[in-house]
């Protein structure tokens, strides 16, 4: 037998801050000291839930466009905007409200998005962060390129990219983590393992045990955690984004969770999974855990919880009607920001669409 | 004025711009310590920094995608694809975001960004480094797509790009890196962007082309000017948005039409000249539009490219022809 050496040994840890019952695990977490952190975590999280409701109900009933649920992975989308810094820059893939709550984007304005006007995309509280990504994966690079301009200038400003577990599959995923663990880029990117990529579960993507340790090809330290505990996800990516902004370089974060709703409202996930997968998976949800978490602190109770969600109707019924009430964009809006200026050859065009514009009214 | 390559102008205006813009940085392959493949960034990364001059992994869709988000935080990239035959891995960085990024955040977002390729064929390289790939570009509003066909133009054009607020893909033929020599002044003048050039004026015919193209077009017209055939050459140089007044008029002048590119026939940039042409001069026209092209065949590897590339036999029977009608 020949004798070989181990050339280099890679762990992967698990972190979890709070059970599903809502107790405290023993790992330490800044958000569970922070009275007023925990009740804004929980309350945008009741936020999100309620909003999404209502987007699935507004798409059901013929009023706004294919939909993609954020059922269930509020925690993660959360966690990760309590932990980010106003004047970072967010990267999303398309399911991450709670993160695009939490940085002040109007809900009006999403609706508006997945109603089908580029509006739905103007965000005045976050004016950096990009929009909701479609293609998967694609926006890896262009996160790492937004890391590469903060490092050249030398600011102690952070990139935070999401990806899902599907997306972890395209070499956009490895090629951005890979340029970033080489340049030491201040970014850090959440993996949500929703473990469906449509109708693929994660098992069948990658024979990886973990989508975390993809990261260790990259050479990039990574963790994976409980998704479905908002304070350990706040814990790691404050942690994560701390070490970036002092110049350590990117982190790859894993946060296990689940899909409970279809892919999007234009999916029916019961042709692929079981009622008795999502009738567990139910069982480790989100919210429950914190609001029992802070029900024992005495930081909640039954009637902050009705008036939170007397609260969020409202809201959200103000920017349904917003929305419906806002007028489609001219046929101008196509060819507007198309290029700074439009050339001389697209005016002709442009005033085609016009006429026919008018005669549709 | 010193006199110098194409490449040396195309260093020489990253150089310009670098100097007098400190948001340009300039990221690639092999960009740095070794100035790309081509030279053509050689000495930036000893004079500007290597923060300033970076080597990315050998990842064109990072490269692209790095560019976008650089862009979207306000630094000037200037990136360099190692050869157009290897865009395909940018191109979902370049049609899904690069082309779209402004119009779909209603402009809050943009990308001014350059991003350069060698272009076309002749020089006896490997396969997939002697593509023509621009109308995979063009067919995508929202970006730019230029291509030079003389020092002094790469050298202005490239100023012009890297000034520009929206993304722009700089095409440069290979075979002109090298060809000749010409008097360019280091003065930061760039030149206009959504322009063609007149390289040589004509009545009895109009040939259009770009990039490497320019040099055999050149000779046929010089060839046949000894028959008494004018020929007026317009060099596209901009091929998205195309400068269609510059070619009407011209074809409008002359009433006769051939256009002449490197890359294959079929859907190509030539194809869209030849329809916008037909809708708003056909009855100008004294005879059909004639292309002289690629051939809608693989490009072959470099024994047979100069069959494939269109040669001064071709563009002058080319023009014989659309004469003869």
């Amino acid at each position: 037998m020949s004798e070989c050496t181990t050339a280099a040994r890679f762990e992967i840890h698990y972190r979890a801050c709070l059970s599903p019952e809502g107790q405290l695990l023993g790992e330490s977490s800044r958000a569970s000291t922070d009275p007023a952190l925990l009740q804004r975590m929980y309350r945008m999280m009741v936020r999100a839930r309620i909003f999404d409701a209502k987007a699935v109900n507004l798409q059901r009933t013929g009023k706004l466009g294919t939909y993609p649920s954020c059922l269930g992975q509020e925690a993660t989308h959360v966690g990760v905007g309590a932990a980010m810094r106003a004047e970072d820059v967010l990267f999303t893939v398309y399911r991450e409200i709670g993160t695009k709550l939490w940085r002040g984007v109007d809900m009006y304005r999403i609706l508006l998005y997945w109603g089908g006007d580029e509006r739905g995309t103007l965000y005045e509280h976050s004016p950096q962060d990009f929009p909701f990504c479609v293609p998967i994966g694609s926006q890896m690079p262009q996160a790492a390129g937004a890391a590469m301009a903060m490092k050249i200038r030398g600011e102690a400003r952070c990139v935070l990219v999401f990806i899902g577990d599907g997306g972890t599959s395209q070499g956009a995923f490895y090629e951005a983590i890979n340029f970033a663990g080489a340049r030491e880029l201040p970014l850090v990117c959440v993996i949500v393992n929703n473990r469906w990529a449509i109708s693929v579960p994660v098992e069948r993507q990658t024979a990886a045990k973990t989508l975390a340790q993809k990261a260790v090809a990259a050479g990039v330290p990574a963790v994976q955690v409980d998704g479905n505990d908002a304070l350990v996800v706040h814990q790691v990516t404050t942690e994560a984004l701390e070490r970036a902004r002092r110049g350590g370089g990117p982190t790859v974060i894993e946060t296990l969770t689940y899909r409970l709703a279809d892919h999007t409202t234009s999916d029916d996930a019961t042709r692929y999974r079981s009622a008795e997968e999502v009738q567990s998976a139910w069982a480790l949800e989100p919210l429950l855990r914190l609001r029992r978490f802070l029900e024992q602190r005495g930081l909640w109770d039954a009637q902050a919880e009705e008036a939170l969600k007397r609260e969020c109707a409202v809201e959200v019924e103000a920017a349904v009607r917003q929305y419906l009430a806002t007028p489609r964009q001219a046929t101008d809006a196509m060819f507007d920001y198309l290029l700074a200026e439009l050339p001389p050859a697209l005016h002709s065009q442009r005033d085609e669409a016009r006429r026919y514009a008018a005669l549709r009214g | 004025m010193a006199k110098m390559t194409m490449v040396e102008a195309i260093n020489m205006a990253h150089a310009w711009e670098m100097e007098h813009d400190r948001n340009v940085v300039v990221l690639g392959e092999d960009v740095g310590i070794n100035g790309g493949v081509f030279r053509a960034t050689v000495g930036l990364q000893q004079r500007f920094g290597s923060a300033r001059v970076q080597d990315t992994p050998l990842a064109e869709g990072l490269i692209a995608g790095t560019a976008i988000g650089l862009a979207a935080q306000g630094i000037k990239p200037v990136a360099e694809i190692q050869f157009m035959g290897f865009i395909y891995p940018a191109l979902d960085q370049i049609a899904s975001h690069m082309a779209r990024l402004r119009n779909r955040t209603r402009g809050r977002l943009t990308c001014p960004l350059v991003l350069r390729m060698p272009h076309g064929g002749g020089i006896h390289a490997p396969e997939h480094h002697s593509e023509s790939l621009e109308a995979l570009l063009c067919h995508h509003p929202g970006l730019r797509v230029v291509c030079p066909s003389s020092p002094a133009r790469a050298y202005g054009l490239l100023l012009a790009a890297i000034r520009d607020p929206d993304p722009v893909m700089f095409l440069e033929p290979v075979r002109l890196y090298r060809f000749m020599r010409q008097e360019v002044a280091d003065d930061g003048q760039a030149l206009p962007i959504d322009s063609c050039f007149v390289l040589r004026e004509g009545s009895d015919l109009t040939i259009v082309t770009w990039g490497a193209m320019t040099v055999e077009t050149l000779k046929a017209a010089e060839q046949l000017s000894g028959e008494g055939i004018s020929c007026e050459i317009i060099d596209v140089a901009s091929l998205a948005p195309i400068d269609f007044d510059t070619i009407l008029d011209s074809v409008v002048k002359t009433g006769r039409l051939l256009i002449v590119h490197e890359a294959a026939r079929t859907c190509a940039v030539g194809a869209e000249i030849a329809a916008t042409v037909s809708e708003h001069a056909l009855y100008d026209l004294l005879a059909p539009i004639r292309r002289v092209t690629g051939y809608d065949t693989i490009m072959p590897l470099y024994r047979l490219e100069y069959d494939y590339i269109p040669s001064l036999a071709r563009i002058v029977d080319g023009i014989r022809a659309t004469l003869a009608e």
